[in-house]
């Protein structure tokens, strides 16, 4: 490349290549290297060796880790453009256009790397071709044909309805959190920062949030009380999906409904970080802790070292991925 | 595993897929056979299976699905069954002596309750009950109407004509959810095999009953708790069994209504919950998720309408306020 003029507007933002990168050298870019070093020698390791070798899946568990977070709880988080690209296009919500491109992108790479994540859990990768035109999406009938192995409490016909409420609190408190990251990191890529007008946008988005926490509430009472479930809630499984329902939907639904009366955008942004995590919460509890739960927990499964890293990593990428594209198109403008 | 070790396992498999050999591609030493168990088996009963399924397909129907009854009271433990499944599918296998002696060394495999897994497609357990063993055989249960085959993306299952489930590796993409959904935890895989993994079950020796034989573990039982014939007449049997000697039995023929029914049926003097058969209602289990797809459909027609009205007044009524604003402006030049 004589004349790489291109490459260095860019791609190296218009610095030359020392420069990109000693520019790059920071405890950030360390440590995200150091996962992906990890991770990519995971990947490796499962795909020279199988799965037996790099993972603790068993005849008994034969879906761990990188189902429950990669795939399930990684496409309901990957729920922000179904839900702002939705309002904002298909409902004419104008208001919120500013954040549909970033919660595109964000759904973009999502579903992308759980496509790749997908492939390492396969065990004849090569042939994913042959699933083409079957959904493996969040509307899938994944878990509803497993009835009599899941918990009584998280088993139900409307298993994927509540798959789907949830994903779509999910992607709303993604478009929180992405919104309160991107404007902290990288403000100089907006033009027009408004702050008053972003806690008033963040503010409505609570409550849409909050909708549809209350919906998704209701419909689990309504559920637990069609099965006759109650008596289960005074178990040890019980308490624990008392924690998820009360302690990740109903007391953020609380805070929230507080929050928009004293138009505190700041507490928003803290629970659209709890929503999130309890529907990752979620995801682990129908796909791994609820499955099998009759068995002793000595025979239960969790993830080697290399499960954990190679999910880390598929973090990383993407959260790179994000950066590179941010800086380099006009995601934010 | 050892490198070197790798690397034969890498040349072998890259020799017997270039020469386009079938059979074992592990070296076969005696003293790792127990070993074999839980690694790839280089399985062939499964694509031995499909090829004789597919070549009869529609030729040979037989009037009435077969089925074998398993005799709880007069199994004796003697595994023979487990060595005659293994000698005919060409699992990894040890001489029939050992299987037989099992029984009353210690530390016995009866110790241990054990799944069917990839090398071993039927395994025999150990239960007490007033201080007395119950032995119970394990293995696919041939269900009338089989999860596995409702949960497979790519229709890896056939249940065929003669009243057997069966695989065909050639299309199965690895995703293990006949595993997750299989009531009896039957279906096993190569977890060990990076290339080419299968999943294993029995077959009810489909390459057999087509050719007028019964299956290798009915053949080889010498206690007489295995009996193979039309289900309709098995049925019957057992029926008859249990009124001669109404003392010896419980009245439950386990596999008549369970999960819908299933090609295998079991008579037994305990509770078949006490042996650790799960507890099954009459329904199949794909109905559970074909319930859900019928509720889509009827959430499509109610739901799916105004959806669309919403949207197009969205639409009309955001082209209106423009159009407005448009004449405004015009207005005011």
């Amino acid at each position: 490349m004589r004349n790489n003029s291109w490459f260095k507007e860019k791609i190296l933002l218009g610095m030359d290549f020392k420069e990109y990168v000693s520019k790059h050298a920071t405890l950030p870019f360390f440590i995200a290297f150091l996962i992906l070093a990890f991770s990519f020698y995971s990947m490796a390791y499962r795909l020279l060796y199988g799965l037996g070798p790099a993972t603790n899946l068993s005849d008994t568990y034969p879906w761990g880790l990188w189902i429950s977070f990669d795939i399930l709880a990684g496409i309901a988080l990957a729920a922000p453009g179904l839900t702002v690209g939705t309002a904002v296009y298909l409902f004419g919500l104008k208001d919120y256009k500013k954040f549909a491109r970033p919660a595109i992108l964000s759904s973009l790479l999502g579903y992308v790397f759980a496509v790749f994540a997908l492939m390492f859990d396969l065990g004849r990768y090569y042939r994913v071709p042959y699933v083409i035109g079957w959904s493996w999406g969040l509307n899938s009938i994944l878990f509803l044909i497993a009835p009599s192995k899941i918990h009584p409490l998280w088993y139900s016909a409307l298993l994927p309805l509540f798959f789907l409420i949830s994903a779509v609190f999910a992607g709303i408190s993604m478009v929180i959190i992405e919104s309160t990251i991107s404007h902290k990191i990288f403000k100089e890529y907006i033009k027009e920062f408004d702050e008053k007008d972003f806690d008033r946008k963040t503010i409505g988005l609570a409550k849409a949030l909050v909708v549809s926490l209350f919906v998704y509430l209701i419909l689990k009472i309504l559920d637990l009380t069609h099965y006759d479930n109650w008596h289960y809630l005074n178990t040890d499984y019980g308490y624990w999906y008392l924690f998820e329902i009360v302690g990740f939907v109903m007391t953020p639904a609380l805070i929230l409904i507080n929050a928009i009366k004293t138009n505190n955008a700041k507490v928003v942004r803290v629970i659209a970080f709890v929503v999130a995590f309890g529907v990752i919460v979620n995801r682990f509890n129908v796909s791994l802790i609820a499955y099998n739960w009759y068995i002793p927990l000595s025979d239960k499964y969790y993830p080697t070292w290399m499960e954990v890293a190679l999910s880390l990593g598929v973090v990383t990428l993407i959260i790179l991925f994000y950066r590179f594209i941010v800086r380099r198109m006009p995601i934010l403008s | 595993m050892k490198r070197r070790e790798f690397l034969k396992r890498i040349l072998t498999i890259a020799g017997i897929s270039l020469i386009g050999g079938k059979g074992n591609v592990y070296g076969e030493s005696p003293s790792d056979l127990s070993q074999r168990a839980v690694k790839s088996t280089g399985n062939i009963a499964n694509r031995k299976n499909w090829l004789k399924y597919e070549a009869l397909k529609d030729k040979q129907k037989p009037k009435e699905p077969y089925a074998v009854l398993v005799d709880l009271t007069k199994c004796i433990g003697c595994r023979r069954c487990e060595w005659a499944c293994n000698e005919w599918n060409k699992n990894p296998n040890k001489p029939i002596k050992e299987f037989e002696e099992s029984k009353d060394k210690k530390p016995s495999v009866f110790d241990k309750i054990r799944r069917t897994s990839a090398g071993a497609f039927t395994v025999v357990n150990r239960f007490y009950e007033n201080g007395r063993p119950v032995y119970v055989k394990k293995q696919c249960m041939h269900c009338t109407e089989p999860a596995c085959q409702a949960a497979c993306f790519v229709d890896a299952f056939k249940k065929t004509p003669h009243g057997a489930v069966l695989y065909n590796p050639s299309l199965c993409v690895g995703c293990r959810y006949c595993m997750i959904a299989c009531p009896f935890d039957i279906p096993a895989y190569e977890y060990y095999d990076p290339i080419t993994p299968q999943i294993t079950k029995c077959t009810m020796c489909f390459d057999r009953i087509t050719e007028s034989q019964i299956p290798a573990c009915v053949e080889i039982c010498s206690a007489d708790a295995l009996r193979f014939g039309p289900r309709n007449e098995m049925l019957k049997l057992a029926y008859e069994t249990i009124n001669k000697n109404p003392e010896r039995y419980i009245p439950h023929v386990y596999g008549e209504h369970e999960a819908g029914g299933t090609n295998w049926l079991y008579i037994s003097g305990v509770s078949f919950e006490k042996l650790g058969f799960p507890k099954l209602d009459k329904n199949p289990i794909p109905s559970y998720s074909k319930n859900f797809l019928f509720t889509v459909k009827v959430l499509e027609i109610i739901a799916a309408a105004p959806l669309v009205w919403g949207a197009y007044y969205m639409i009309s009524k955001n082209r209106k306020k423009k159009e407005s604003q448009d004449v405004q402006s015009n207005e005011k030049q």
